[in-house]
């Protein structure tokens, strides 16, 4: 049974215009599945409906329609079955990096005995022993999403929601973080649902990628480079990189009227 | 620039002593009627305080101006942060702090007169009411600007509304409070001397009121520059407070630290 399950999700926002309600609709008819251990990725343009559906899957929006499954359960609300690393990071500024991740902690009902502990492990996981007492204004981009992948992980989740972290990283900082991101999936076994506008990024990272267009899926497109995937040449090098890429490439420009056009029409 | 740069301090301490040097070199040509001079107020100062006087009405008024500001502090940030986070308590409540920030309270005064008598508890209330609302009203509008994502981290990780209240949304406030705690002070100040000149005359404001009525200029102004001293002391142990229980707007700010 797949771990989580989209099926028939729609959402329609309300927004005023010009003292006019409109609707804008989201997500139409969105269905895929993903398995235990996968990474996914969702990617397509700003606007196709990648952070919605992240977002209703993680909880923070509910679907005007269809359903969620996480682990067999339907999703209703939050739950610590899944962490969720936020875009910009979002770290509680008048925290410590550790102090961040002892949040997570204590929000899972964490005994005190134990906060300390745990918090040091996850913040060693990420290699920022030596920084876990700056607070996030005194940590660099790259250092604050990985404070915020400690804290998400620390809550030992099922399911890892990622949702563009590296998008405002520098290349370097970001393919650190990208390998990061396997090894810790490689260590850990956890699903891992990856939003990103990056095709390079979605097919280094993804077993999958569903690629998303006006609220809709386009196709899921599977990456056949096998797994461990520890180096990032290798990767780049490997036939089916090129392939895949150009295939996902292809999709999202099939219909070359703007993506922002489409959603417009479709609401 | 090769010139040394002079510290902030030194350059208010240059700016202050410009200004006593050219009140003290100006007033003694003005009719002490009209007007008084550094030298002159601070012989009146020590006069005052030797008969007494002075600390007497310093203590008196103190016990008010504590009170009420204390009680306005305790009131108003957790109402403050109560109308901020409930829609409901919001629409039932909130435009009944904005009407009472608006209206002019000195107003009620005689009410409250009649209500309180004369003393000290009539004093404490103006205190109070003048005071309440700013701090309330600042908190109200911190918990407004908390920001949405920040709350939606205490979301994705199940946080029950007390966590978040005390983790989330009390810190991102905390710079709001404190300004309102130092608008409070100005107010409450006002709202002392104003309690002091309309019900039963005494205190500091009584002082002003005695010595102008008897064409004391010298002794009128030694009260006015205690309160002023007062207010600008306290406004300042205020900041110093924020500094040290919110260390970190200084990095979010960027303004150097104090």
């Amino acid at each position: 049974m797949a771990h989580v399950q989209l099926e028939g999700v729609s959402k329609t926002f309300s927004m005023k215009v010009g003292g006019q309600v409109q609707q804008m609709r989201a997500l139409n008819r969105v269905s895929f599945d993903i398995q235990q251990g996968e990474i996914v990725a969702l990617c397509g343009p700003s606007g196709c409906g990648k952070t919605t559906a992240l977002r209703i899957i993680m909880g923070l929006e509910t679907a005007s329609s269809g359903t969620v499954t996480v682990g067999g359960k339907a999703v209703t609300g939050c739950g610590l079955d899944r962490g969720m690393v936020f875009q910009h990071a979002e770290l509680l500024p008048w925290k410590s990096a550790l102090e961040n991740v002892k949040f997570a902690l204590q929000m899972k009902g964490t005994p005190a005995a134990d906060l300390q502990a745990t918090a040091l492990r996850y913040i060693e996981l990420v290699g920022l022993t030596a920084a876990k007492d700056r607070r996030p204004h005194q940590l660099s981009g790259g250092m604050k999403q990985r404070v915020g992948i400690a804290r998400a992980l620390a809550i030992d989740p099922d399911v890892l929601l990622m949702d563009e972290p590296f998008g405002a990283l520098d290349s370097q900082t970001r393919e650190s973080l990208q390998m990061e991101v396997l090894a810790i999936q490689e260590r850990t076994r956890k699903t891992i649902i990856f939003v990103t506008h990056d095709l390079d990024e979605a097919v280094l990272l993804a077993d999958r990628v569903v690629v998303m267009l006006g609220g809709q899926v386009r196709d899921v497109i599977p990456v056949g480079i096998p797994r461990p995937r520890h180096d990032m040449r290798a990767i780049r090098l490997h036939p089916e990189f090129m392939r895949r890429r150009t295939e996902i490439w292809e999709l999202l420009h099939e219909q070359t009227a703007s993506p922002v056009t489409r959603a417009e029409v479709a609401a | 620039m090769n010139a040394p740069r002079l510290p902030n301090w030194a350059i208010s301490l240059i700016s202050l002593a410009v200004l006593l040097g050219a009140w003290e070199g100006y007033g003694p040509h003005i009719d002490p009627l009209f007007a008084s001079y550094p030298s002159e107020i601070a012989k009146a100062f020590w006069k005052m305080t030797e008969s007494g006087r002075l600390p007497k009405a310093l203590w008196s008024s103190m016990q008010p101006f504590v009170a009420g500001y204390v009680l306005a502090a305790l009131a108003g940030v957790p109402i403050g942060l109560l109308l901020g986070r409930s829609r409901v308590l919001d629409a039932a409540f909130g435009f009944y702090v904005i009407a009472g920030y608006s209206t002019p309270l000195i107003a009620l005064v005689p009410l409250l007169m009649i209500w309180f008598g004369l003393g000290f508890m009539v004093k404490m209330v103006i205190v109070f009411l003048l005071t309440f609302f700013p701090i309330c009203i600042n908190t109200w509008v911190g918990v407004k600007a908390v920001p949405k994502t920040l709350i939606e981290v205490g979301t994705a990780f199940c946080a029950p509304p007390g966590a978040v209240m005390r983790q989330i949304v009390l810190p991102a406030v905390l710079p709001y409070i404190m300004a309102g705690l130092r608008l409070g002070i100005g107010k409450a100040v006002i709202a002392l001397v104003i309690a002091e000149f309309l019900t039963a005359i005494s205190g500091l404001g009584g002082v002003i009121i005695s010595s102008a009525n008897s064409f004391k200029t010298a002794e009128m102004f030694v009260p006015i520059l205690i309160i002023m001293v007062l207010a600008v002391g306290l406004t300042h142990l205020v900041s110093i407070i924020e500094h040290k229980v919110a260390p970190w707007q200084n990095e979010i700010a960027g303004r150097e630290g104090v």
